[in-house]
């Protein structure tokens, strides 16, 4: 082996992709177990659903529920364990119970794109921002400004986010009435022709404000805290006083000095920011009817729709590796320390 | 040995409290908001503890969406339950199912992360791996899908499960602790002696980290309350009737965000659950206060 090769395999984006893939093999693994091996598993409650319902025969039952849940139920049970894997990985994540049998990795393309979209938009706002101004107050410690900004972000950190959606409504849709309701229900109006046009950007845009707005209330209070922890903690290292001795410009002790490793610290809550998020948009999705992954997962579990159910929770879960793999490769590139083992 | 150690170290921690007892106090009377939080706390588990001996059960009544008057403070809701009542009754179980989901969470947090943290090398790489796993999927959606397979009977089931589901934020943070905590001399003296380490974690570490155990307690019954009227509020618990987050959702169902009458109707439960939270949350600091000397006299 080529001395190239073995540093690209020792390397820390890597070790984190190995990571990241056995995370989602076992997910998937538990998702699969779970639907199969419960007492009253969905596959079997269909097959006697199909057989009372439409008084259909075992065997054509049987092959029914087989084709909507994508496993062979003739095989043993670690062949359709190997099959359902290679089929998830393939996208073939079985199909509708509902909808004529509808594709479910259809169903998802259909419906994520939203989801990603206020949700990535969300994260990115309340994370920039957060940064920034948890840093500003870090450096103003002490003064009125720091502690008012303190304590509103340990209070928006603990208000649930879909009373900051309803209360979103109430306020601006009902009480003061400045904001149509039309514009707080679905994703785009309906007098627009979707595609690259002007008006249904804007509509989409004008539709996205208000649960992204949501998204960014409930997380930043959290960035805001952890920066400012952090950046205390950094202000009071040697290597500062050192920069200043040497008569560096404030400002570049700020950007290169403080911030860079102020930030560190905070790569490892984001695995947290994001699964919570992304499993907020089921609540927050529901109360504005915004037509993302979370909503029709609601919608598949009141329908008791099990293979919808179960490949939005694995792509829900799936996203969420992917978003931490992309912030772990970041941290990579900030932090020449761990690049390298 | 051991025990007399531990009579000792406890014995010190609890005359030491004594004696900075009414310095505690005086420092919490200062802080204005952890003396709120405490008050908030003490309303709500005094509303939960009494108030259904004063205030009658919510009962159906031909009076629907009445608005508030001195009769029915909050006003009534669609089949004409006093608003205010149902409030007072949800909060027994809230203060209930929040606490108790709070204590699971941090006992399976404390215990899997000062094994962890103290132990090391191959068992810390198997807990830490099982948390990044349950890190990474989201609970809520999860919770949901569980609701579907499992039939919740109760609330300690339920705590129960969601204690066995969210324990890794919380262990992840003992884990750090210890890590840290096992490097210092004492540590160090107490493994000379010959104490082994299921001594030295119940009777060295675990009491140096007691205060932040409360306050993290605390912190899992905020979390706890996010999860368990989010639930209620889609509809996944069904033996909670007055729980706020299905009061919650009947509110928003029926329509009341148009009608402004009945504008404290979806009011209610929320400042509820607000002030709960924020109340818990106060209170946190106010733990803070009496046991860190160190946010006492303003770092």
């Amino acid at each position: 082996m080529s001395a190239k090769i073995r540093s690209v395999l020792k390397s820390y984006a890597f070790l984190r992709l190995i990571r990241a893939i056995v995370i989602i093999i076992v997910v998937v693994s538990i998702s699969f177990f779970i639907v199969r091996l419960m007492p009253g598993n969905p596959v079997d409650l269909y097959i006697v659903y199909l057989e009372t319902t439409y008084s259909m025969p075992y065997q054509q039952a049987k092959a029914m529920a087989a084709a909507i849940f994508g496993v062979n139920l003739n095989e043993p049970l670690y062949k359709q364990y190997i099959e359902y894997m290679i089929n998830v990985f393939r996208g073939n994540l079985g199909r509708s119970m509902f909808m004529n049998g509808m594709p479910v990795i259809k169903i998802i393309a259909q419906y994520l794109p939203w989801t990603v979209f206020t949700v990535g938009t969300g994260l990115l706002i309340s994370f920039i921002f957060g940064i920034l101004i948890g840093m500003a107050i870090a450096y103003r410690r002490g003064g009125i400004l720091d502690s008012t900004i303190t304590i509103l972000s340990s209070i928006l950190n603990s208000v649930p986010n879909y009373i900051i959606a309803m209360l979103l409504i109430i306020i601006f849709g009902d009480y003061l009435g400045v904001v149509p309701f039309s514009m707080l229900r679905g994703a785009y109006s309906s007098n627009v022709i979707p595609g690259w046009n002007i008006p249904f950007i804007m509509s989409v845009i004008q539709h996205a404000i208000f649960p992204i707005f949501t998204y960014v209330i409930t997380t930043i209070g959290g960035w805001i805290l952890l920066m400012r922890g952090s950046t205390i903690s950094v202000l009071g290292e040697d290597y500062i006083t050192v920069a200043r001795a040497r008569g560096l410009p404030e400002s570049k002790i700020m950007t290169t000095y403080v911030g860079r490793n102020a930030i560190l610290p905070i790569f490892t809550n984001f695995t947290i920011a994001v699964a919570f998020i992304f499993g907020g948009s089921v609540l927050v999705e529901s109360i504005f009817v915004y037509p993302g992954i979370g909503l029709r997962l609601l919608q598949a579990i009141n329908q008791r729709d099990y293979p919808v159910m179960q490949g939005i929770f694995l792509i829900i879960t799936i996203a969420v590796i992917a978003a931490n793999y992309l912030a772990d490769v970041l941290y990579g590139l900030l932090d020449p320390r761990i690049r390298v083992r | 040995m051991a025990r007399a150690s531990l009579r000792k170290t406890y014995g010190k921690a609890l005359s030491r409290t004594k004696e900075n007892l009414v310095e505690a106090f005086h420092a919490l009377v200062e802080d204005k908001l952890a003396m709120s939080g405490l008050i908030i706390l003490v309303v709500f588990v005094l509303m939960g503890l009494i108030g259904p001996f004063f205030i009658p059960p919510p009962t159906p009544s031909p009076n629907i969406y009445a608005p508030p008057s001195l009769q029915h403070p909050f006003g009534t809701d669609f089949q004409g339950e006093d608003i205010f009542a149902k409030i007072v009754y949800g909060t027994t179980s809230m203060l209930i199912i929040a606490f108790v989901t709070g204590i699971f969470i941090t006992i399976i947090a404390v215990l899997l992360g000062s094994i962890a943290g103290y132990l090391g090398g191959y068992v810390d790489n198997v807990i830490m791996g099982f948390a990044d796993i349950l890190l990474a999927i989201p609970q809520l959606p999860l919770f949901l899908i569980l609701a579907v397979l499992v039939k919740f009977l109760d609330i300690v089931s339920l705590a129960l499960l969601i204690s066995a589901l969210s324990w890794p934020t919380a262990a992840r943070a003992f884990r750090s602790q210890f890590l840290s905590l096992k490097e210092r001399d004492f540590v160090e003296a107490s493994r000379l002696l010959g104490f082994n380490s299921l001594e030295i974690i119940v009777y060295d570490l675990i009491p140096n980290i007691l205060p932040y155990i409360l306050i993290n307690v605390v912190l899992n019954a905020v979390y706890a309350i996010y999860i368990v009227t989010s639930l209620a509020y889609l509809g996944i618990i069904p033996f909670e009737s007055n729980n706020w987050g299905i009061m919650l959702y009947q509110a928003w169902a029926f329509g009341t965000i148009y009608n402004k009458r009945t504008f404290m109707y979806i009011m209610a439960p929320i400042g509820a659950i607000v002030f709960l939270q924020l109340g818990l949350l106060l209170f946190s600091r106010a733990l803070e206060v009496i046991f860190n000397p160190r946010v006492r006299t303003g770092e």
